[in-house]
């Protein structure tokens, strides 16, 4: 019998990369260069611009939060108001009713959402749903909710919940009526672990399946890929996340109400930014959030006080609905010409340039 | 897709339904000779049962005609038009100032907000719709409630929060029945928007545009190949779906009031109907819509507080999973 000589497996070709690319670098001093800015920012920020300045971040955080959930893993969620208000309301109601520690509230919240979460994506999964009709059953669950909320006596119903003040600032108590800037500090941390959280994730296996299951979720099945798990890993995460923003939210405003925390206008907000900076992109919420804020709360203010060196600014007095036609003009815009937000249009150009070369920067 | 197959089951239904009136005149003979506690509810009960189904039969007329719109748009274009409320509080207004600067009766006032709903819907079909026929589903979900805002909005800024009302002589026009009261606009509101469905169905079925239309819905391609120019037979249904809102909403007018935001509690319900009666199915949708009026009639009378949308809500939950091809439809993947 002849002897068959099969080679020997050749050597796997370790590739050689450098610890220190020249983007990655680049990246590096960016991503420096921006946390210490953003870290310093209080200093000279006070009163209105601070506000401005936590509203970007809070926006910004949970349209990361969303982005795990509808960017990544391509499950359009239309109503991530459920998962908002499970954690303003929880955290509120152990507060008020019980005197729970507001921040132990936060994480019962958080852990709250993401079981109503899995409860509803499993459910949702289970009976197949996709595409528009999931995102038609995660509105109405929300809906659901706030309807829900609107009768429940136990947790007084539409009249809401207020969260009794104490004087001066408390960071036991997660009161900070004194000096705000406790409360960009906070949600910047949040953001902070968010974004990093959406950036590790990405590089892990379990990301990739996510992405996998957006491109093509039946290819995906067919490899091997347990989809209803990494789906509902998603939901998890993205309903913890975002529950923790509605506790912040209760604390930073101490006045909530089903209609606030559960109504969809929260579910439209909290989407619409990820949307223009760019679906499953880790920058793109940031980017939808530094971009969308101050425009809403600018077209705000400038209808409440017109200022006067305006021509004809007076006669935007009292016109309730410009930033609402502003936000709509926006959303159709934004649409038409850069249905990929505006991460996802720079990153084609910059690929277009490139030839695709430049990794460290297409990872955001 | 098959705009106007009747939904297979539709038999079932209709004897369903028979049973179910049969079964309901049973429960009021013996309501009203038996002794037991089931005969006690029912005579307490009776009145406000008969009411709330004749009320709900009535206004679930008008979700049907507005349902069909949003089904046709969705049957034959695919897009999930979540500006469809906010069309229909267009008409809703239109027939205001019809009635309020020129003394138009609201129903008369049809031929002008009919066409003019008409316009609207194949303008937005032209010059916004038309860029995104073929963007993912969720891009098309955004544009459509973009479109939403910014309507809602202008309608804020032109009219204000607050409501606004037609009273005419027949506003409070009613008929009594037995016991039961009926009120009579509403009664006109469900015979033009039967008539207006049922021309629209006619016009699906029996008109060389409506095969044209249906032709789009079931093969776009195939649609262009034996030469149907599919560009307008979509702009013209985008505007035929924003006619049917529009009517919807006009004949409501004289015993509704409308404020911008109305159009959002109108856009549930008819996506509610329609996923229930089948998307893209227009018959699916008429049945439909008159099932969701029952619905919510019933839940407004025996359910406590504000949860009359939660019953709608929970239907339409337990509809879109175990049913998500409609309760009408063939099943779970058809």
């Amino acid at each position: 019998m002849r002897r068959v000589a099969f080679p020997a497996p050749r050597a796997q070709q370790q590739q050689q990369t450098p610890l220190f690319t020249n983007a990655k670098l680049r990246l590096a001093a960016v991503i420096i260069v921006a946390c210490s800015i953003l870290l310093a920012l209080p200093v000279v920020l006070s009163g209105f611009l601070l506000d401005i300045a936590i509203l970007i971040l809070f926006w910004s955080y949970l349209g990361s939060a969303w982005n795990i959930l509808g960017g990544y893993t391509g499950q359009f969620s239309f109503g991530h108001a459920a998962f908002y208000g499970i954690g303003a309301y929880t955290s509120t109601w152990l507060l008020v009713r019980h005197g729970v520690n507001p921040w132990l509230g936060m994480v019962a919240g958080g852990i709250l959402a993401a079981l109503f979460g899995l409860g509803m994506g499993f459910v949702s999964w289970r009976y197949g749903l996709r595409g528009p009709y999931f995102a038609l059953v995660t509105f109405a669950f929300a809906e659901v909710l706030r309807l829900f909320a609107n009768n429940w006596e136990v947790i007084n119903g539409s009249l809401g919940l207020q969260i009794p003040l104490i004087r001066g600032n408390s960071w036991l108590a997660f009161q900070f009526e004194a000096d705000k800037r406790p409360y960009y500090y906070i949600i910047l941390v949040l953001l902070l672990f968010a974004t990093l959280l959406t950036y590790v994730l990405f590089k892990t296996r379990a990301g990739f399946y996510m992405r996998a299951i957006r491109e093509d979720e039946d290819a995906a099945a067919a490899l091997g890929v347990n989809t209803m798990r990494y789906k509902l890993l998603a939901m998890a995460i993205s309903a913890f996340l975002t529950a923790l923003g509605g506790t912040f939210y209760a604390q930073y405003l101490f006045f909530i109400d089903p209609g606030i925390v559960f109504g969809s206008h929260v579910s439209i907000e909290i989407l619409i930014r990820p949307l223009v900076g760019g679906v499953g992109t880790v920058l793109g919420p940031l980017v939808g959030g530094l971009l969308l804020t101050p425009l809403s709360e600018l077209t705000r203010t400038l209808v409440r006080n017109p200022p006067a060196f305006i021509p004809f600014a007076h006669l935007l007095q009292g016109r309730a609905g410009l930033d609402g036609i502003l936000f709509g003009l926006l959303l159709v815009i934004v649409i038409l010409f850069i249905p990929e937000g505006i991460i996802g249009s720079v990153r084609k150009r910059l690929d277009r340039h490139h030839g695709g070369h430049n990794r460290a920067d297409r990872e955001l | 897709m098959y705009l106007t197959r009747w939904p297979s089951s539709t038999r079932h239904i209709v004897k369903a339904t028979a049973v179910a009136i049969g079964l309901l005149m049973l429960l009021g003979l013996l309501g009203a000779t038996g002794r037991d506690a089931m005969s006690d509810w029912y005579r307490t009960h009776a009145l406000v049962l008969r009411q709330s189904l004749i009320s709900g039969l009535l206004i679930g007329g008008v979700y049907s005609l507005a349902a069909l719109g949003l089904t046709l748009i969705f049957g034959v274009l695919g897009i999930l038009n979540f500006a469809h409320g906010t069309l229909m509080v267009l008409g809703m207004y239109l027939a205001y100032l019809l009635f309020a600067h020129l003394h138009i009766d609201p129903y008369l006032s049809l031929v002008l907000t009919i066409p003019a709903l008409l316009l609207v819907g194949a303008v937005i079909q032209l010059v916004v719709i038309n860029r995104i026929m073929t963007a993912p589903a969720h891009n098309q979900l955004v544009l459509t409630l973009g479109l939403a805002l910014l309507l809602e909005n202008l309608f804020l800024a032109a009219f204000g929060a607050e409501p606004r009302a037609i009273r005419s002589s027949y506003t409070s026009a009613n008929l009594f029945v037995g016991d039961t009261l009926i009120s009579l606009p509403r009664v006109y509101a469900f015979v033009i928007a039967l008539l207006l469905g049922g021309l629209i169905y006619i016009v699906l079925t029996r008109t060389d545009f409506g095969k044209a239309i249906r032709a789009v819905a079931q093969d776009r391609e195939g649609a262009a190949l034996v030469g149907i120019d599919v560009a307008s037979v979509q702009m013209m249904t985008f505007g035929l779906g924003a006619a049917a809102a529009g009517a919807a909403g006009t004949v409501i007018m004289p015993f509704f009031t409308v404020t911008p935001t109305t159009g959002a509690t109108f856009n549930i319900t008819a996506f509610v109907v329609v996923v229930l009666g089948g998307m893209g199915n227009v018959p699916g949708a008429m049945l439909g819509g008159i099932l969701i009026g029952l619905v919510e009639a019933l839940s407004a009378a025996f359910l406590p507080g504000s949860a009359k949308q939660l019953g709608v809500f929970v239907v339409f939950i337990l509809i879109l999973l175990f049913r998500p091809s409609g309760l009408l439809g063939k099943g779970r993947n058809a």
